[in-house]
């Protein structure tokens, strides 16, 4: 199972947000998408999720293309977008929200099974089952958001910027949690971050865009040597 | 003391027509977004319907059956290949908002003139199953019938069923994260499409349902409705558009509004005091009684 990405376009308004963006991520890796604001990533994941209309070039999964699908089928296929910071619905109580991405699920049994893992992996959401999902803290939202993707058992993880807005205490818990988990479930991830350094320390690989351009790809060890990176990216 | 609980009766009677109507409205907003203007012919069309299946087998029950899984079915068709199709042409254009709006409207025309080609503008009468004479109380005739408390019943039950489905079941749990977030619900892979259109089947079924039991105290004829449209739409904007618990209190403190002030002060007051309220609400909380918003841009 892999995702390739090959000249990918994709328009925002009367922008070109993605320009001809290509690259892989193999099975069971994490991918970080950095770039500055506007560099075009949540564009790209938009794409991805079937959320945003593909102009041209290609994206498979699984040596399926995923160009014109609808987003809830792509979800149903196992491809979980979790959009950024607010992508919990606020009127619902995080047990509801939870439930969302079992509704569907036939196997009942494992949707219930994924639920329990969810609540071990992030022990506050189960303190919170009651509460509506707008009581939430920016942290815990985020961790709901993640969670609710978890429960349909997916197999692609696109993940928009998980870290915005949050304490940097509660970043570092977030990436670690995300890093045991990518590992032990044996999930393809893209990671979309603006925070570079977390993300591609925690990632195998990274691909870094600026206007809508791809303008390296590299592993993320060698990116996070690379010193034109470093000086455009991490700041130092 | 007997204009009192009169007024209360009627109250609760006019309010539980006004409670159906302006469901059906709010499920139509909760799911699209929009006033759905056609709502009053759907109503209608579809009360013409169980008109004509309750002639045929004499049964009033098998009428409202009739009427209510018409009124879905026309609910269905109307978003399926109305509504959907014109929202996808206006997508993201400046017109986004009014468009759709609009298109209801011109339905609204489109239903009553199909109605006038078939059943002619007289004016038909439906007979209630059970009695609309007035009960007796301490001696004298009061302005609640028999087929009035059965308006009340039927109208708390299916209120009782609707939130039993929307909080108790799957499918109800899908409408609610459809209407408050859409984008969300689409990336937890459900339907929303599916479920939008459902919205408009429950809205159809209410509005049937509506007309079966408001038209036998009046009578049948193709604006017999748009009365109801207004009143149905003013309650929901009192109690919220979003909240579904806020369109039934919102059509009760409009029915009980009226009931006292024509009952009290004049018969005259019934547009007055609903139009009222309406300014009232609109200036002293602008999202409605019972909506958890701040304002209607949230």
């Amino acid at each position: 199972m892999t995702l390739v990405v090959e000249s990918l376009v994709i328009d925002h308004g009367a922008i070109r947000a993605i320009n001809s963006v290509s690259f892989k991520v193999p099975t069971g890796k994490l991918t970080a998408v950095i770039g500055a604001n506007g560099a075009g990533k949540t564009t790209l994941l938009r794409g991805l999720s079937g959320l945003k209309e593909i102009k041209s070039g290609n994206a498979t999964w699984n040596g399926e293309s995923i160009v014109g699908k609808r987003a809830e089928n792509l979800a149903r296929a196992g491809i979980m977008h979790v959009s950024d910071g607010k992508s919990v619905i606020a009127e619902l109580s995080v047990k509801e929200n939870l439930a969302l991405t079992g509704l569907w699920r036939k196997d009942k049994k494992d949707v219930a099974l994924a639920t329990e893992e969810v609540i071990s992996l992030f022990p506050i959401l189960g303190e919170r089952m009651s509460q509506s999902g707008g009581s939430l803290s920016g942290g815990e939202r985020q961790m709901l958001a993640i969670g609710r993707a978890l429960v349909a058992r997916p197999r692609l993880l696109l993940l928009d910027e998980p870290s915005l807005g949050l304490a940097p205490l509660i970043i570092d818990q977030i990436f670690t949690t995300i890093k045991k988990f990518v590992t032990t479930m044996n999930l393809t991830v893209v990671l979309v971050e603006q925070n570079a350094m977390g993300a591609l320390a925690i990632a195998d690989d990274g691909v870094v865009l600026n206007l809508g351009r791809v303008v390296a790809v590299d592993s993320a060890e060698n990116l996070l040597k690379d010193p034109a990176v470093r000086t455009a990216y991490l700041g130092y | 003391m007997i204009k009192f609980i009169t007024a209360i009766l009627t109250a609760l009677t006019t309010g539980a027509i006004y409670a159906l109507m302006s469901t059906a409205l709010v499920l139509v907003w909760r799911s699209t977004r929009i006033i759905n203007f056609a709502q009053a012919g759907q109503a209608v069309l579809s009360t013409y319907i169980g008109y004509e299946v309750t002639i045929r087998s004499g049964s009033f029950w098998v009428g409202v059956i009739s009427a209510m899984i018409f009124g879905a079915l026309l609910g269905a068709a109307i978003d399926r290949f109305f509504m959907r199709p014109i929202f996808k042409r206006v997508q993201g254009g400046p017109i986004l908002m009014i468009a759709p709006v609009v298109a209801t409207l011109g339905l609204l025309g489109i239903i009553q003139a199909i109605i006038g080609f078939k059943w002619g503008l007289t004016y038909q009468s439906l007979v209630a199953p059970v009695s609309t004479d007035g009960f007796t109380l301490f001696g004298r005739v009061i302005a609640f019938s028999p087929f009035n408390l059965l308006v009340v019943v039927f109208a708390t039950v299916s209120m009782l069923l609707l939130t039993i489905l929307f909080q108790k079941t799957n499918i109800g749990l899908a409408l609610r994260a459809s209407a408050h977030s859409p984008e969300i619900a689409k990336l937890s892979g459900i339907k929303v499409d599916f479920i939008r259109t459902l919205g408009w089947s429950l809205a159809g079924a209410a509005g049937g349902l509506a007309g079966m039991l408001y038209i036998p105290s009046s009578y049948l004829y193709p604006n017999a409705m748009d009365v109801l449209l207004v009143f149905g739409f003013i309650a929901a904007v009192i109690g919220g558009l979003d909240s579904l618990f806020g369109a039934v209190a919102g059509a009760m403190i409009l029915g009980f509004a009226i009931s006292f002030a024509t009952s009290y002060v004049s018969e005259k007051l019934v547009f007055p005091m609903a139009f009222v309220m309406l300014v009232v609400v609109l200036l002293v909380k602008p999202a409605g009684l019972f909506s958890g918003k701040k304002s209607r841009r949230d």
